[in-house]
């Protein structure tokens, strides 16, 4: 049979053709569709992860602060009982677990004390502790105190830990766990949001229960200060110099391919820049935010002068003209024209950068932004001297924890990021909406 | 408090100078402005920087060298300050004054980029040099082994890190590049203007996200998950950090860089070209196979080698999710480790800056530092080269 085809028939070549055409159809389409799912399965898992970090389990019990244990000399002097350590208020508060629950008539079979006292967090006695030191006059009254439960227990109540999997594990029994749930039952211990996490300071390997953000998100603060400080004017500047003053020869060729390699620079490259100049070499404090954000603004210099060029490059000839025209200097024509024109895109540039700036860990890594730091910088200027923890590198030093319920701070920690580079994208978004101006 | 106190006092005498300048100028002329050179404004700022140029300079550079020397600086301020008054006369030709300290002013501003690559390159060469110094250069380049130990006698030899990195890198671009480059072509040429309005940010959003999420979610998610459905049940490995977990994630992190310059580039093809083929009879996938993806050729090729040393410099997805073990191996489930890992191995926690342990990581980094270099160079050039001129 000869080849028939016609409008209505496709012969097999054409189907063919238009097979391979709804194939490679099909492909693009699964490649945008792999982009986005990658993209939600992230969200997911960081949220999945995290979102447990934000609730807090509390136990609430009345705690009798016998005076002849924690002032021994009975004369109130706050140096003194500063004498009796933590772990002195310890057996304190299990023995107050205990007696309260006895009272409730709450079954403690199988529960030692020692394993009653494992059930709150080793926070808590240092909290009681600075309580009491705080104000010596609480000693000897029976109080309703409020304390972390560990974090095991911590874990159970949002589903981390299970009975299955208490049998397994050596920090906790399921015993524990039932007594847990006999205490919620009973209203002695709830999990409620968790303003800490965002507040208090980091906390050692043993109690991911106490651990929060708060030195990190007053770090990170101070070194996108430090950032916006430098790198907005000095990036402004050198982008007013190369868009509207520089001669085109070599040494302006020189800066521009320079600047253009710099953004494309490994920030790694910009830490060890960081530890062998600003540390080694100028003697300034491994830590310090003001390190931080010396290595952070150098990094972000491309990319706001990136974008303010292109944001003056954006400004019509015709308003320089104007200017110079009715007799203005050139630098008067950048600087009351030009300038306050392509603010808006600057603006949005610099935020974008400093968004940029937030989210980097590496270079923090090299210049001891690691480190265990539990007291809160001061205020700056001083404070910038001062050992800081930064957000992303507090996820980081959270995932290399031995505990599984850092996991959960680390994640709950990326939440908070990217809350804040979501905020600071949005802001450059609508400043663009809002101001963008076409010419 | 004290350095706020001085810091205080210097912009408080910038702020004196500035008035005192001024009316110093107005005084001159009798309060007429006429008959000043500039307007009395130009003679208070230059009045107020001879302050505060000299004042801050100085403070700097206390703080570096001398911190008991930061007090000297608004006595220096004072100096500026009555310097500039005893110059103002009304012919003083402030404006240009000025603008000649602006001008100074961004100039220098632009010379920091100079010096931030040079920064870069000299700490990284001496630091280098030292541990050459220290170490056989030929044992380094060439060694085999990683094996550092504090207590001397260290194999560090730089093959088995570069093999991690580049296997990464080419799992990452095995992911990337596909997928990075039929999303740019189905957003370019077939999608509708509201599904491409909707999607595209989606996909570049993946850009912004910072590279430490990446890791996290290399370490809680997608190592745990290659482990058990693909490493155990294979039998090719126990651990969850690995080369593919790390490659996988770090082609996810690489799609929007891939995907947002290859649409640009294919955006960039004139509409002539298209309506050439069309008209000739080829299908919308011809078109693009044979027409659109050879014309933008360079441009992808740039984009991709881009992307390559985007991977190649990536730190914190390597750090979380590759592992720690030097390993020369063909086994993608295996732990590896890189260039940047060992960076950043080697220079945390508590080093001694005279062992070639420690120095070996200005080595890996200035080598690091070529690589993307000798990439990014040759993107650029690429994509100069060959790039199709329309009118």
């Amino acid at each position: 049979m000869t080849q028939s085809s016609s409008l209505l028939t496709a012969d097999p070549r054409t189907r063919a053709r238009n097979r391979a055409e709804a194939r490679f159809r099909a492909f693009g389409l699964a490649a945008v569709i792999t982009g986005l799912a990658a993209l939600a399965l992230l969200v997911i898992s960081v949220i999945g992860n995290g979102a447990g970090a934000f609730r807090q389990t509390y136990l609430t019990i009345p705690v009798t602060l016998s005076a002849d244990r924690l002032d021994p000399e009975g004369n109130r002097d706050p140096a003194e009982m500063a004498r009796v350590t933590t772990f002195g208020y310890a057996p304190l508060l299990a023995q107050s677990l205990q007696m309260h629950l006895q009272a409730e008539g709450i079954d403690l079979t199988g529960v030692s004390p020692q394993a009653l006292m494992g059930m709150i967090s080793q926070e808590a006695p240092a909290q009681v502790r600075a309580m009491v030191l705080a104000n010596p006059d609480i000693l000897g009254e029976t109080l309703e105190l409020e304390m972390l439960a560990s974090g095991r227990i911590d874990g159970y109540f949002k589903g981390r830990v299970t009975l299955e999997s208490a049998e397994r594990d050596a920090n906790v029994s399921p015993a524990q766990i039932r007594l847990a749930q006999a205490m919620a039952d009973a209203g002695m211990m709830e999990t409620r949001w968790n303003w800490a996490f965002l507040t208090g300071p980091d906390a050692s390997d043993q109690r991911p229960e106490a651990a929060g953000l708060g030195v990190a998100i007053l770090g990170s603060l101070y070194m996108i200060g430090v950032v916006l400080v430098l790198a907005l004017p000095i990036g402004v500047a050198a982008s007013i110099y190369l868009e509207e003053f520089a001669p085109k020869n070599r040494l302006t060729d020189i800066i521009e391919v320079n600047i253009s390699n710099l953004a494309a620079v490994p920030s790694i490259v910009f830490g060890i820049l960081g530890l062998a100049i600003f540390i080694n070499l100028a003697g300034l404090p491994q830590s310090a935010p003001i390190v931080g954000g010396l290595v952070l603004t150098l990094m972000t210099l491309p990319t706001i002068i990136i974008a303010t060029r292109a944001a003056l490059r954006a400004v019509p000839p015709s308003i320089r003209s104007a200017a110079l025209g009715l007799g203005a200097s050139k630098m008067q024509a950048v600087f009351h024209h030009v300038l306050p024109l392509a603010a808006p895109g600057i603006l949005t540039g610099t935020i974008l950068g400093l968004a940029q700036a937030l989210g980097e860990t590496a270079p923090l890594l090299l210049i001891g932004m690691v480190a265990f730091v539990r007291e809160y910088p001061d205020m700056p200027p001083e404070g910038l001297f001062d050992p800081a923890s930064a957000l992303p590198v507090q996820v980081y030093n959270w995932t290399q924890r031995a505990d599984p319920a850092f996991v959960e701070r680390a994640a709950g920690a990326t939440i908070v990021l990217l809350v804040f580079l979501v905020a600071m994208n949005l802001i450059a978004v609508l400043l663009r909406r809002r101001f963008e101006r076409r010419w | 408090m004290p350095l706020l106190w001085i810091i205080a006092a210097t912009l408080a005498l910038g702020a004196a100078g500035y008035w005192l300048g001024r009316a110093r100028a107005l005084h001159l002329t009798g309060g007429s402005p006429a008959a000043l050179h500039s307007l009395p404004h130009a003679y208070g700022a230059i009045t107020a920087l001879a302050a505060l140029i000299p004042g801050f300079a100085l403070l700097v550079l206390a703080l570096m060298a001398w911190p008991g020397g930061t007090i000297l600086a608004p006595v220096l301020a004072v100096i500026g300050l009555g310097l500039a008054l005893i110059r103002i006369t009304p012919e003083f030709r402030a404006r240009t004054a000025l603008e000649r300290c602006i001008l100074a002013g961004l100039i220098t501003a632009s010379s920091i980029a100079i010096l931030t690559t040079f920064g870069i390159v000299a700490s990284m060469l001496v630091e280098t040099a030292d541990f050459f110094s220290l170490y056989p250069w030929q044992q380094f380049f060439f060694g085999l082994e990683w094996i550092p130990s504090f207590e001397g006698g260290s194999e560090l030899g730089l093959i088995p890190l570069l093999w991690g990195t580049l296997y990464i890198t080419f799992i990452a671009l095995l992911v990337a590049v596909p997928v990075g480059l039929f999303a740019a072509i189905y957003m370019a040429e077939y999608a509708g203007p509201r599904f491409r309005a909707i999607a595209k940010p989606l996909i570049e959003v993946l850009a912004g996200i910072p590279t430490i999420v990446y890791g996290l979610f290399a370490l809680v998610t997608v190592g745990p998950l290659l482990r058990d459905w693909f490493a155990a049940p294979m039998g090719l490995g126990t651990s969850s950090s690995s080369v593919m977990t790390a490659g996988l994630v770090m082609g996810i992190m690489l799609i929007p860089f891939v995907s947002s310059l290859s649409d640009d580039i294919i955006n960039a093809v004139p509409q002539s070209l298209r309506d050439g083929a069309y008209g000739l009879g080829a299908t919308q996938s011809e078109t693009v196979r044979q027409v659109i993806l050879p014309a933008a050729l360079p441009g992808i090729v740039g984009a991709v080698l881009l992307a390559t040393s985007r991977a190649i410099g990536e730190t914190m997805i390597v750090v979380m999710g590759a592992g720690a073990a030097a390993r020369l191996s063909l086994n993608p489930f295996e732990a590896m480790t890189t260039v940047t890992v060992k960076i950043v191995g080697q220079l945390t926690g508590d080093t001694d800056f005279s062992s070639p342990e420690a120095l070996v990581a200005f080595a890996l980094g200035l080598t690091l530092f070529a690589i993307t270099l000798c990439l990014n160079i040759l993107a650029l050039y690429i994509v100069r080269r060959y790039r199709e001129q329309y009118e």
